[in-house]
């Protein structure tokens, strides 16, 4: 039976190959279609990740076809069942090698270069503001503290909300001040292209400018137990004012917590 | 059993000496024979792969139908009535699945199966150059299968505390936790004894005229995962000691200022997460190598094999492993860009990461060179290695994304980075190492395997396996992580259900078709058709050694007169050349054969 096949084999072979990069590129360009892609961003600096992860998307979406192209052709030509021509007898080219030594590490650097602004403004430019909330993971909930009547955070009016509902004001820069009560968590907002694993005995810190309204998940993206699936939160962005009579009325509300800790600075 | 001489020259004669110790128990089980102990391994790894995919099996049921007890295999997976998996039970599943993989299958079935058997039979040593310390090397995994095997049955299970062992939380996993360490430092210490061996043989007992630069790229493949090995290890031992200080002495390493988890007492604390991250990664990255460039070797060689043409680039390919091997050790941090690590050696970390994807691009180009203007034959072996480069680029090309720091904060821990390691292990590696069986399955039983149905087995594992890996990456670009025994639990994930139960009858399919293989192992073991010594018309010195090699491998004083990629070469008529033919005139008298 397999003897039938034989001649047509070599072709088989490489067609089978070519369905790599068709069915790689047909993946991602279905993909919207499906609602799978990049989940809305709803932050100032958002679109810059984005960017850059499309601009690496796209470059080594070319290097992929190519490649794959590459090693098609070659099954499909020099298949030892289609080809008479004589093998060529080479170990290699040195002006080849230096080819493709030079250009992929040029780029290569130029990526790593390129993504360096955007990582520090991310992580290392913290504005200098006074934290606006202070995130607490616990297994397996998030803890969200804000400053009390005297507007400051880390004094004794300071009110603790433990239903891992999040508040915080859009067109405006915010400070989050992200701990741990116990184990290993990650702090992900995935519309905020922003994650911080949160580290017991740190204190991590997390900037962003939402630019619209709305609620959007808060994910646990560090493995903490076994509720890690459910360690679940919401953000919603008010604006300015709204946001300032929602604190109002969380230090009000009969379900918060007054925090009778220490003073820290 | 005689020592061996190090000396290479008195080592290849004196294999005669040996003495044929007789006795079941010594041929076969405490054997110091580097080629039974080579097939030890491979028999050893093969049975935790199935063990390893039934664990898979479990996490993708879980995916596809959430809480919905899982027939047939569901009690013995989920260990609960009725087969629902608990999510204790989805982390445990997700924790051993990766730890027996890459612990038990990965790195044994490279250096320790296909490194003992290759080794001397490539270089044109009769054995190893400390046999009682590879024997040795095998039975020190026992302690480990035994005490991970036994952690499902003790109280609380087997470790929940992912594969990475991120104290606190893994301080918190019991007894579960504290086999799982034996297991790994027993690992550790076998892979120790195994690099130490083969450093010593491929440096010291190379046959005459073997010189470095003539050895095979699988040679290089062990010879640089051995130095990996060597330097890499000790970290990840003496962290893992700690671990189990901390877990079980009270100590702490790893544990902040008055910490405490699950309303016990606050312990001593003075420790700090983060440090064993640091020590883990220092090991664990270049294990990342360790799982591939063994697997890269074996592919260098089948392609040059089968396209009939020399390796295009041989040296260029020996450096650029040596590059990964040096760049291999500072570049561990870019598991931790999210960590809390000092953000500025985020950046450090982010050009070295980069920068090692050069050699892998470097390797990828040649291997392409190789099969250019050759005479490609599509063998069994043959198709895994060109699925290995095709699946090698996905793979390697993903990590460009986890690579770049800020990109990455969007997708660490999401599954475009289980997409981007199912491509290099699973597609690269596995995919790989299979084909290496077809390959020197001839020299291992004398016998080869069925070409057509290895043809029907590459054919349906290289559709599936693109089937269950390849939607990750866009599952990725939606955020959807990684480790959750119940993504839907987010509403915003919920539309990715349907994939999700594709993708994981893709993946019970990908496990049923292995049969097809285990079949075919096994058949042709009793029923293959003889190989003889040469089946593939290759260069390598082992084919010039009888199938199977007997004790001591060669029936005459290996003389290697050249590397092992002379395909085609215009001295000679066939299109093959082997490294001990000698050449056709002006050249020493041959080496005598048979005596
Ligand atoms: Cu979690
Ligand atoms: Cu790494």
């Amino acid at each position: 039976m397999f003897k039938r096949f034989a001649n047509w084999m070599p072709g088989f072979w490489a067609l089978l190959f070519l369905l790599v990069p068709i069915g790689g590129v047909a993946t991602f360009v279905a993909a919207p279609y499906f609602d799978i892609w990049l989940p809305r961003d709803v932050s100032e600096h958002g679109h810059v990740i984005d960017g850059l992860f499309m601009f690496i998307l796209y470059l080594t979406g070319i290097v992929f076809i190519v490649t794959e192209l590459v090693l098609f052709y070659f099954m499909w030509k020099y298949s030892s069942k289609k080809t008479a021509a004589p093998v060529a007898y080479s170990h290699g080219s040195h002006s080849l090698e230096v080819v493709w030594t030079i250009i992929p590490a040029v780029t290569l650097l130029f990526i790593a270069i390129y993504q360096m602004d955007a990582w520090a403004a991310s992580k290392m430019r913290a504005p200098e503001i006074p934290p606006t909330v202070e995130v607490t993971g616990r297994q397996f909930n998030w803890d969200f503290r804000y400053p009390g009547k005297d507007g400051e955070l880390y004094t004794h009016d300071d009110v603790v909300r433990t239903d891992g509902k999040l508040y915080l004001p859009y067109g405006k820069e915010v400070l989050l001040k992200i701990t741990s009560a116990d184990v290993l968590h990650s702090f992900f907002l995935p519309n905020m292209r922003m994650k911080q694993d949160v580290v017991p005995g740190m204190e991590q810190s997390m900037w962003f400018k939402a630019t619209a309204g709305g609620s959007y998940d808060i994910v646990c993206a560090e493995l903490c137990g076994w509720g890690h699936y459910k360690m679940k939160g919401e953000v919603t962005f008010l604006p300015p004012d709204e946001f300032d009579a929602k604190l109002q009325e969380l230090r009000s509300d009969a379900d918060t917590m007054t925090v009778e800790v220490a003073e820290t600075d | 059993m005689s020592t061996v001489p190090v000396d290479s020259a008195a080592a290849s004669a004196g294999h005669a000496e040996h003495a044929h110790a007789g006795g079941f128990l010594r041929t076969y089980v405490f054997s110091l024979d580097h080629k039974i102990i080579g097939l030890q391994f491979l028999f050893s790894t093969l049975i935790w792969f199935i063990v390893g995919g039934l664990l898979a099996l479990g996490v993708r049921w879980q995916l596809a139908y959430p809480w919905r007890p899982m027939p047939i295999l569901g009690e013995l997976v989920a260990q609960t009535e009725g087969g629902q998996i608990a999510p204790e039970v989805y982390t445990m599943l997700v924790t051993m699945h990766a730890s027996v993989m890459i612990f038990f299958v990965i790195i044994p079935v490279l250096a320790g199966a296909f490194g003992n058997y290759l080794i001397p039979l490539m270089i044109g040593a009769d054995d190893m150059a400390f046999p009682t310390l590879n024997m040795l090397s095998y039975w020190f995994m026992w302690p480990a299968f035994l005490a991970m095997g036994a952690s499902f049955f003790v109280e609380g299970g087997a470790s929940q505390g992912g594969w990475t062992a991120y104290p606190p939380f893994a301080l918190t996993q019991g007894t579960g936790q504290a086999l799982w360490l034996v297991g790994l430092t027993m690992v550790g210490i076998s892979s120790m004894m195994g690099s130490v061996n083969y450093l010593t043989t491929i440096i010291q007992m190379r046959a005459p005229g073997m010189t470095m630069f003539r050895l095979p790229m699988t040679i290089w493949g062990m010879f640089i995962t051995a130095v990996l090995q060597a330097f890499a290890l000790p970290v990840l031992t003496a962290a893992g000691f700690m671990q189990m200080a901390d877990l079980q002495l009270g100590t702490g390493f790893f544990i902040p200022d008055g910490w405490s988890a699950n309303n016990a007492a606050a312990q001593s604390g003075g420790g700090q997460p983060l440090l064993w991250q640091h020590l883990f990664w220092f090991y664990s990255h270049p294990a990342v190598y360790i799982m591939i460039l063994p697997a890269m070797g074996m592919v260098s060689d089948m392609l040059s094999c089968f396209a009939r043409k020399p390796l295009f680039g041989y040296k260029p390919m020996v450096y650029s492993i040596a590059g990964i091997a040096g760049l291999g050790f500072v570049v561990w941090g870019h598991h931790m860009f999210v960590s809390g690590m000092n953000p500025a050696l985020g950046m450090t970390f982010m050009v070295s990461t980069m920068m090692i994807a050069l050699p892998s691009a470097i390797k990828t180009f040649n291997w392409l060179g190789t099969i250019w203007r050759g005479n490609l034959q599509f063998t069994t072996p043959m198709l895994f290695s060109l699925s290995f480069v095709s699946m090698f680029i996905i793979g390697g090309l993903s990590g460009i994304f986890m690579a770049a720091t800020p990109v990455d904060i969007f997708i660490h821990d999401t599954y475009y980075i289980v997409a981007h390691f199912h491509y290099v292990l699973f597609a690269g590696t596995a995919m790989a190492v299979l084909g290496a069986i077809y390959f020197w399955f001839p020299k291992m039983f004398g016998r080869m395997m069925n070409d057509s149905w290895g043809k029907v087995h590459f054919f349906l594992s290289f559709v599936l396996m693109n089937c269950v890996f390849f939607p990750m990456h866009i599952l990725g670009m939606q955020g959807f992580p990684r480790r959750l025994a119940d993504p839907y639990h987010y509403g915003t994930f919920r539309h990715l259900l349907p994939l999700n139960q594709f993708m994981s009858w893709c993946a019970f399919l990908l496990v049923g078709v292995q049969i097809i293989f285990v079949i075919n192992f096994f058949w042709s073991m009793f029923f293959g058709p003889r190989a003889g010594r040469n089946p593939w018309h290759a260069n390598g010195l082992e084919w010039q050694a009888p199938s199977p090699p007997g004790h001591g491998n060669f029936d005459f004083q290996p003389m290697i007169y050249r590397g092992p990629y002379e395909y085609n070469s215009p001295e000679v008529d066939e299109d093959y050349y082997p490294q001990t033919q000698p050449p056709a005139e002006g050249a020493p008298a041959p080496p005598e054969a048979g005596h």
